[in-house]
């Protein structure tokens, strides 16, 4: 590798005067959004100082628990995430459930895959390479099991006549409910499937960008890239599969009905901490 | 596994319900036999649709519905629901075309009753949505029948047609009530109830509240 480019804080603070610039522009232009730009510049920089901070400890110890803690939290957050997009809630929180298992089912097998054939760091679990490949995959298995499980939930409520048209002349629950589901898992593989096709034309690859910028050669760079496409490829066909079938499965029950009962809709803003539906 | 409710001896009815009843309506106990036609009355909101649609085993319900004596649980539910099949008031279409809701035998099934409802030769290959109300209801009977239900729970079948129409229904519903066929039909119009009930019944507040036989 050659030689990494340090930035120091005055080269950050150089391009901090482009937020500035921002907020000039909201101000001169009375968008009314200044506020909102600096806010969430001054956010990002904390956010990401303590992402530093707290992968440089974990870097330095490589401890097998510290490194599980890290992917144990990012794993919840991406299935908090999941559970919380789509239009329709299942009660008694089968949104999280089907997200949690998705998600870590998914996101697991992928990055294990990864580290024990492509990658092969010592030891495999080395902090280094887990945390890094976990974030990037969840964030496809995020997209790709939030999509899915909003297509079967809210496709169930919106073809709920014509699902249970077939029911009601003797199909199975698994031909009713077919189109809405393949639908669905279709929808979650798009943006999996648009991010191959532009990558190197019309996007360089965040993690590809980064490794140009901090001086790898950018064959090996490319390398890394396709292996990472194909990982997200995967991790995003489990993951939209999962997360329709397990959906199909909890609107029904052991008679093949339909239960649109169980679900409600999400509220549009959550509310005030003390009321319960 | 168990004894029917009424005298051992005799054969069991073709639908019967027992303790039947969901959080909406009932309980509901009662036999209907093969052949017969009842048609259901009341109020809108009074729980008509709900009781065809536990019967049709489409919402959960407690108690049991049973067909020729054998409990729905004791079939699969498409099994039971390919012989007890339900047409709601306003039926659904989830294919472009007619003709593409029917297996090749039911469309020669249909194809056959066309001209008897009053229907185009060839409107099995038109597209849904270019056709009117009362010719999807006329067509959605006819996919009703093509599945060869031994009940049938119809819900308000004639309310999109004319007199002609309607006519056109009852004489095609009375032969194969004349086969065997038992239907359940909510219907609002009286005259309906004294031309095609073997039995009458009122539904109020969930509760079968009368029964009437002419």
């Amino acid at each position: 590798m050659k030689e990494t480019v340090h930035l120091g804080l005055l080269d950050l603070a150089t391009a901090s005067a482009l937020i500035l610039l921002d907020a000039g522009i909201s101000f001169a232009l009375r968008l009314g959004v200044h506020r909102q730009v600096l806010v969430s510049a001054a956010r990002m920089v904390v956010q990401l100082l303590i992402v530093g901070l707290v992968l440089r400890v974990v870097f330095a110890g490589a401890s097998p628990a510290a490194t599980l803690a890290v992917v144990l939290f990012m794993i919840g957050a991406a299935a908090n995430e999941v559970a919380l997009r789509p239009k329709q809630r299942l009660a008694r929180l089968g949104n999280h459930r089907i997200s949690a298992l998705v998600v870590s089912a998914a996101g697991v097998a992928t990055v294990i895959l990864a580290l024990l054939t492509a990658i092969r760091p010592d030891p495999w679990y080395a902090p280094r390479y887990a945390i890094p490949l976990m974030g990037i995959v969840l964030g496809s298995v995020l997209n790709a099991a939030s999509i899915a499980l909003d297509g079967v939930l809210d496709g169930a409520v919106r073809e709920r006549a014509r699902i249970e048209a077939r029911l009601a002349l003797g199909a199975t629950f698994h031909q009713a409910i077919g189109p809405v589901l393949r639908e669905a898992v279709r929808r979650g593989l798009i943006p999996i499937v648009n991010q191959m096709s532009a990558a190197g034309i019309i996007t360089l690859p965040g993690i590809m960008t980064g490794q140009l910028l901090a001086g790898m050669d950018p064959m090996e760079a490319v390398k890394y890239q396709i292996l990472l496409m194909f990982l997200l490829a995967g991790a995003s066909g489990v993951a939209a599969v999962g997360a329709a079938l397990l959906g199909a499965r909890a609107i029904s029950d052991g008679r093949q009905r339909l239960r649109v009962d169980r679900l409600r809709p999400a509220a549009a803003k959550r509310k005030p901490a003390g009321t319960r539906a | 596994m168990f004894k029917p409710a009424h005298e051992a001896a005799s054969r069991p009815a073709r639908l019967s319900a027992r303790r039947f009843r969901s959080s909406h309506a009932g309980p509901f106990d009662f036999e209907v036999e093969a052949g017969a036609c009842v048609v259901i009355q009341g109020p809108s909101g009074a729980g008509k649709s709900v009781l065809l649609r536990m019967l049709a085993d489409l919402d959960p319900h407690e108690g049991e519905a049973l067909l020729d004596g054998a409990p729905a649980i004791s079939m699969p539910p498409a099994v039971w629901r390919a012989r007890v099949v339900y047409q709601p008031a306003e039926p659904a279409w989830w294919e472009a075309t007619p003709a593409a809701h029917f297996d090749d035998a039911q469309l020669e099934d249909a194809r056959a009753h066309l001209a008897q409802l009053g229907l185009r030769p060839d409107i099995l290959d038109d597209d849904l949505q270019h056709l009117s109300t009362g010719e999807r209801q006329r067509l959605a009977l006819l996919r009703s029948l093509s599945r060869k239900p031994q009940v049938l729970l119809l819900d308000e079948p004639t309310a999109a047609l004319d007199p002609d129409g309607v006519a056109r229904v009852e004489t095609l519903l009375r032969a194969h009530l004349a086969d065997g066929l038992t239907i359940l039909m909510v219907s609002h119009a009286p005259e309906q109830a004294r031309r095609m009930a073997s039995q009458t019944w009122r539904i109020d507040a969930g509760k079968l509240a009368g029964r009437l036989a002419p």
